[in-house]
């Protein structure tokens, strides 16, 4: 085991110097003296297993010491992006964890969006939901400038999304690391759609370690998209925590596309009975790539649902690794959980690992899990060839046929255009690499 | 084709099949199961796994032996599958687009696709589902009758086109069979086992497939000849 401490240039020094009110530097020093007597994450661990953890190099990267507002690329790359989206409520920029602006539409009454470091600004209930926290979640307690926090007051319902785009400084050596944190809140039979945005500022290495905490009190509706479109050199180490109370439903949808090394975690724990969580996440891998997904579906009360599916394509030799627990704790008579996991291996130097896992403590619930991983199937590149679809083509046309329908039914609507167009962008470049495998480009 | 030996996992199941279509003509090959008339469909259309050992398919002086499948298709020959699957997640539209990526007619491909949908009466709200995803088998059949009208190609294969269609959907298949002939001179061969496909689709010859060999061709008379004896006759 690899002890996390006395490393230069993650320090309690640093931590403190970050700033803020009170709480805030009191709560990195706690994550601070949490993380330095933890073990560092490694792959002996269930939960990193066919991870290249071990490979992290936590001294090759500091702090990211956030300049002021956003250079003309970052501006056009967050004009670019948003521009896709087609309606929002409120548009928030963060730079590697300190919030740059919050720009507030028409939001409803009462909805608060605001940096937890802001004046005024209330002590957000952090810290609640994502539990057993390893080395890097207390790196985040420690090092996370500030907190964005949105709360959504009883019964109200803000029916466009809400934006976040978080832009991660990257190059240099030491290489910048950051690390976002957010809290969303739906109160008790509200309404609300939060949109993350991950993207890199500048081309080069760097760490990004996220936390946000999702809580969707009795009979709310939260809906959460994360979509990471960090540079092939990015260490993104994500981590989602949500609480879903009686009634209320959570439906989340992460999508991985960029950085070297692409790792989302989310537990969703439904703990009040009639709770649901729908879980959607999609990867795709190229070059050598690695994308690696685990989810925990906790079931914690009575008649909960949950629903899990992932899909995820590997071109290149790039990886995957899709890792999932479902959990039926005692007492949770008659939930069902769903777990679906759908992997399509595009290049024989790809390589694709699904291990789907139940751990049920009760007898009157039902839980199904499937998973494939293979190539694109024969008899459907046949069906389109003898209609004169050309090898290549009809491959990118059934790998976007794969993509399609998780994309077209994510959780936001008004965010299926952009990950359309992220998708069959990365697609396209992800293609173009792979060598055809029969027949000549009638294309060129 | 001629003298065409094919055959599947190294088991030779065509053992010289001869057999001419011209433009506009209909031929129907029958036979039981086991005579090799999806080897027959798969050999044309060059599916991986069908092997042809010996002899030639010619399609407008153009020899499709040792082309791949979608060449094939562009060199004008068309196969209606007998289990037309789902790509989930691709339209009709796309996959027509990619298939005659130089043409440049001026009617487009979503234009063309609902007239022939309408005259083969398959529901145009299926146009903008994915191939094939939630239609039950008649309307996959009409489904690649819609794709033969938008792509007119010079000859067709019917691989079992009557298998799993009741008779109104058949009758609709036949009809635009029939009319496709005649609209851009379609020649067609219709593999099958039953009969009823005779009654309603007017073939101009009928083959008898058994064993690999094509063992009898007549007119329609043969039909009923089949209809009274059975293929017990023709068994070798």
């Amino acid at each position: 085991m690899r002890k996390a401490e006395h490393l230069p240039t993650f320090t309690a020094d640093i931590a403190s110097a970050l700033g803020g009110p009170d709480w805030l530097r009191e709560r990195r020093l706690e994550g601070f003296e949490a993380f330095s007597k933890q073990d560092l994450p490694s792959e002996a661990e269930e939960v990193w297993r066919y991870s290249p953890i071990d490979s992290l190099d936590l001294e090759s990267y500091r702090p990211s010491v956030v300049e002021d507002g956003l250079g003309p690329a970052d501006q056009s790359l967050v004009d670019e992006l948003v521009g896709q989206i087609l309606e929002r409520a409120a548009l928030c920029i963060v730079r590697d964890g300190s919030i740059v602006s919050i720009e507030r539409g028409d939001l409803p009454e009462g909805v608060t969006i605001e940096a937890a470091r802001a004046e005024g600004s209330l002590q957000p209930s952090i810290g609640q939901v994502v539990e057993g926290g390893d080395a890097l979640v207390r790196l985040n307690d420690a090092f996370a400038p500030d907190v964005l926090s949105v709360v959504v007051p009883v019964g109200t319902v803000v029916s466009r999304p809400i934006v976040v785009v978080h832009l991660c400084t990257a190059g240099g050596d030491p290489a910048p690391a950051a690390f976002p944190r957010t809290v969303v809140r739906a109160e008790r039979g509200s309404e609300c759609s939060v949109v993350e945005i991950v993207a890199p500022s500048g081309p080069g290495r760097s760490l990004v370690v996220p936390v946000a905490e999702l809580l969707a009190d009795e009979g709310s509706h939260l809906s959460f998209v994360s979509l990471q479109l960090l540079g092939d050199e990015a260490w993104y180490l994500g981590r989602i925590g949500a609480r879903i109370e009686r009634d209320a439903a959570l439906r989340a949808f992460t999508v991985g596309l960029g950085g070297a090394y692409d790792r989302c975690r989310t537990d969703a724990a439904v703990v009040g009975q009639g709770a649901t969580s729908e879980l959607r996440s999609a990867y795709l891998g190229t070059g050598e790539q690695i994308h690696d997904v685990r989810t925990l579906q906790d079931h914690a009360a009575p008649r909960t649902d949950s629903d899990l599916l992932c899909k995820g394509a590997v071109a290149g030799s790039s990886r995957s690794v899709y890792s999932g627990l479902i959990r039926i704790r005692h007492g949770a008579v008659r939930s069902n959980a769903m777990q679906t996991n759908h992997n399509l291996v595009l290049d024989e130097r790809a390589h694709a690992d699904s291990v789907p896992n139940l751990e049920i403590e009760e007898n009157d619930v039902r839980c199904s899990h499937a998973s494939t991983v293979g190539p694109v199937d024969e008899d459907q590149l046949y069906y389109l060839e003898s209609r004169g679809v050309a090898p290549d083509r009809a491959e990118r046309l059934i790998v976007a046929g794969f993509f399609a329908d998780i994309v077209a039914k994510a959780p936001v609507p008004a965010v299926v255009p952009l990950l359309q167009h992220e998708v069959a962008a990365r697609l396209a470049a992800t293609l173009d690499e792979v060598v055809p495998t029969g027949g000549e480009d009638h294309h060129g | 084709m001629r003298n065409l030996h094919a055959s599947v996992a190294g088991r030779e199941v065509l053992h010289g099949v001869d057999l001419e279509v011209r433009s506009g003509e209909v031929h129907i090959v029958m036979g039981p199961n086991g005579s090799g008339k999806s080897t027959l469909a798969h050999a044309l259309m060059g599916r991986p796994g069908t092997t042809v050992t010996e002899g030639s398919i010619t399609l407008d002086g153009v020899e499709l032996v040792g082309m791949p499948s979608w060449q094939r298709a562009r060199a004008g020959l068309f196969l209606a599958l007998q289990q037309p699957i789902e790509v989930p997640g691709v339209s009709l539209e796309e996959v027509l687009t990619e298939a005659q990526p130089e043409d440049h007619s001026r009617v487009s491909v979503a234009e063309r696709l609902r007239e022939e949908a309408a005259a083969i009466g398959f529901d145009e709200r299926f146009l903008s589902r994915a191939l094939n995803v939630d239609l039950s088998g008649g309307e996959r059949k009409r489904n690649e009758m819609v794709q033969l009208g938008v792509l007119r190609p010079p000859f067709c294969v019917l691989d079992e086109i009557d298998s799993g269609l009741d008779v109104d959907a058949l009758g609709s298949v036949a009809r635009r069979i029939e009319s496709a002939t005649v609209q851009w001179g379609l020649g067609v061969v219709a593999i099958t086992h039953f009969s009823r496909l005779l009654v309603e689709l007017r073939a101009d010859t009928i083959h008898v497939l058994s064993a690999g060999r094509i063992v009898a061709t007549g007119g329609p008379e043969l039909a009923q000849e089949l209809e009274t004896t059975g293929y017990a006759g023709y068994a070798r």
